[in-house]
Parts: structure tokens; sequence; C-alpha cells
């Protein structure tokens, strides 16, 4: 019942949502803010939501199953990440040996989803979406699995984000030290590309692709897609926070630490156009890859 | 009124669909989103895809080429979204009434909702139109 309730409401699938979508609204309008717009409420990406709800569902007739399937498949895994994450946070002996490992794999089905909702919407468009998003995987992951290795390395091998958190509260923030800084660039480049927000919007191009992946749905799986990219908003700073920054973690300072990482998220995406799918891999295969790499030999030699 | 109203109403996705305008509707729309604007105050955006749409703002004088792809890009959209006609081209075929290639005004064609006259309407014409037809929506036509 305990485990019912932490992953449906609290810090799992209904708690991680909401503080999702207020962080969906923290990037509206702060975007908004740097163009020198007003913006809009607080209470809008709720409505967007509430909105998509009411509207009629259009479905592929024949691709029925896993086109509407797909949206909940990522949401659902999102919200066991939240769940992780956060059962972590609030006491680091609830976790289980290896949940760092889960978590890394269960970060990339929502883009698995996508991908797969995409596919079966047999769109063109939609579908060159999603080869783009299969190739800007294979490029983030990449960086991002060598960056957390330099981070098991330096923490001595543990693979347990409660292990981990007790590390850095006893000592130092990983952040602190050389390898875990380099470590923490190549993870914040890899989680603007899997947040899917500019300079790595690839996928959802809504200029030229027209929202790319998501072009062929519209109320409810739609509604449950914008939930996943809010869980993902919220999840991702988490999982930052937790391997790099993880000195304290009472209440006050995740908060602000959380705000921080979302502000420099936006800014990063309000100031940097959309690059190519050849330039986001070459991108991520060169200069992140050489970090996390030298991060990694640093960890070795323990600096 | 019901929640999906009042929802519908705080957020209304745009499509915009040039049915062979001359640009100048386009362009006062696009104002809309500008600083001095802003209508993403309200809620509204613009979206790339007919699926997401609440609705559809036409612009432009309807030809032989562009009707039978209006039609098909209305029954895409789902259900409600509403046909907003912008500018006097869109609204009575203005000055292209006698063309050769320009059969009928919108109103035949698709269900219009809101009508917007101008050549091109000012930014405040259209916000006003959006607030009239709010307020019939929230009434409940």
């Amino acid at each position: 019942m305990t485990l019912l309730f932490n992953y449906l409401i609290f810090p799992g699938l209904l708690f991680s949502a909401v503080i999702g979508l207020l962080a969906g609204w923290f990037d509206r309008k702060l975007s908004a803010r740097v163009q020198f717009r007003v913006g809009p409420p607080w209470h809008q990406n709720f409505t967007d939501i509430i909105k998509l709800l009411g509207k009629e569902t259009i479905y592929p007739a024949q691709s029925k199953f896993t086109f509407l399937f797909s949206p909940y498949l990522g949401f659902l895994s999102a919200g066991l990440v939240a769940t992780i994450l956060g059962m972590n946070l609030r006491s680091s002996a609830s976790g289980f040996n290896g949940d760092l490992i889960v978590v890394i794999y269960l970060m990339l089905i929502p883009a698995i989803a996508m991908i797969l909702g995409a596919s079966a919407s047999r769109n063109p468009l939609a579908s060159v979406g999603a080869s783009r998003e299969l190739k800007l995987i294979l490029a983030y992951e990449l960086p991002f699995v060598l960056s957390i290795v330099a981070l098991i390395i330096k923490c001595g091998g543990s693979i347990q984000l409660g292990k981990i958190l007790e590390l850095q509260a006893l000592g130092a923030s990983n952040i602190a030290s050389w390898s875990g800084a380099l470590a923490f660039i190549v993870c914040f480049f890899c989680m603007q590309a899997k947040l899917g927000y500019p300079p790595f919007d690839i996928a959802e191009a809504d200029q030229e692709l027209m929202c790319g992946t998501l072009i062929e749905y519209s109320g409810l799986p739609l509604a449950v897609f914008k939930l996943t990219k809010a869980v993902m908003l919220y999840i991702l700073p988490v999982f930052l926070i937790i391997l790099f920054m993880g000195k304290d973690t009472s209440l006050l300072f995740m908060v602000l630490k959380y705000i921080g990482l979302l502000f420099f998220i936006v800014l990063v995406k309000n100031t940097n156009p959309r690059v190519r799918i050849d330039q986001a891999l070459g991108f991520f295969w060169k200069v992140p890859t050489f970090m996390a790499v030298a991060s990694v030999i640093l960890a070795l030699v323990g600096q | 009124m019901s929640l999906k109203i009042k929802a519908l109403t705080k957020s209304i996705w745009v499509f915009h669909v040039s049915a062979g305008s001359c640009n100048n509707c386009d362009i006062e729309i696009l104002d809309l989103f500008t600083p001095r604007f802003d209508v993403e105050r309200f809620g509204i955006q613009l979206i790339g895809s007919v699926r997401h749409a609440d609705a559809i703002l036409i612009t432009g004088a309807m030809n032989r080429k562009s009707v039978p792809r209006m039609k098909k890009i209305y029954e895409q959209a789902p259900k409600p979204c509403v046909v907003v006609a912008v500018g006097q081209c869109a609204l009575s075929r203005h000055m292209f009434r006698d063309s050769y290639n320009v059969c009928e005004p919108l109103d035949k064609i698709l269900p219009v909702d809101l009508y917007i006259p101008g050549c091109p309407p000012r930014p405040e014409a259209m916000i006003d139109g959006i607030v009239k037809l709010v307020t019939k929506i929230r009434k409940g036509k």
C-alpha cells in the first residue's frame, strides 16, 4: 500500500507531474521575460493539460494499440524514476544496490516511447522525427554514461544512489572536484538533449517538422506526452543534484539548487539556435565524450 | 460553465493556414506574438500540427487549389475546434471576387465562427475578435 502511494502520489507520478508543470511554467515565463514579453500565468500548463483531456482523440486505424499505448509507457517509467529518486532523497537507506543503473535505463524509456508512438502514427514527418530522436539517443547516451562511470569510480565503485548521497554528505559534493566538475558539464549538455530543448530540439523541430514525433497526437495521449515531458523536467535536474550536488539535501537547498539548474537550462534554451542532427552527433561524440574520458582518467588518479 | 469550456477558452492553440493570401494578414497575425501584444499571456499559442489545434486561422482568398486542402485540414482537426476568418479576402474574396480562380467565400466552404475584417486587420482588432469569441463560447453559444 505504501509502495503504491509512493509510486502514484508522493514522490511518484502526481507530485513529479505537478512540480514538472510548475517548472514548465517557469520555463515559459522566463523565456517570455528574456524576449521582453509578459508570459502566461502560473496555471497555464495545468490549463493546457485539462483542455487536452476534453479534446477528441484521433488515432490511425491500423496501429491503434501501439499508438495509444506508447505515451503511458513513457509516463509510467518516468514516474518510476521520480519515485526512486524521491525515496532516496527522503532516506538514503531506502534504495537498493544498483538503482543508479536502473534509473539510467528508465530515463531512456520516454524517448523510446516517443519513437514507438511516432513510428506507429504512419506520418512521414513523424518518422523523420523518430529517426532524428534515435540518432540523438545514440549521440548523447555515450558521454552521459561515461560521465556517470567517472562518478561511480570517484565514489569508490558504488552504484547505489543512497551510498553516493551518503558519501557526499560526509565529504564534499562531487562537483567540487575536477573530475566531478567535468562530468557535471557533460551531464548538463546531455540533459539538454534528453529534455529535447534547444539547441537539441531536433526531433520536435516546430518550424520544420511541425512538432515532429508528436505531430499525429491529439487529446489524451498528447496530454500524457506533455506530462511525460514535465516529469522529465523534474527528474533530470534532481538526478544531477543527487549525483553531483548532494552535500545538503534539506528541502530549502534542494529547491534552491533545482531552481538554479532550471534557470541555466532555460537560459541555454533561449540563447542557442537549433543545430542539425549531424552537428549534434559530431558535437556529442567529440567535445563531451572527450571531456567524459578526461573525467574518468581524473577520477582514476583520484582528483 | 463547465471546467472543459473554461480550460478550452484559457488555452487556445492556433493553427494558421494561409490559403493564398498576400502575406499581409500573416504578418499582422505574427505581430500578436511579439512583445507589444503578447497573446501568450492568455494561453494562446501558435502550433505546427493541426492535430493539436483548437482554432484554425484562415487568411487569403480561397482558390481552386486550396479549397480541397482546406476541407481536409478542417476534417483532420480534433473537435471542438473553431474556424476564424482573418482579413477581407477570407471574408468576401475582396478584390478577387471576379477572379476565374476564386470560386466561393470561406463561409460557404467551412463553418466560420469568427470574422475579422480589415485589409489587413490590426492586431487590436484580432484581440477584440478573440475576446468576443471567448465570451460567446463561455455563454454557451
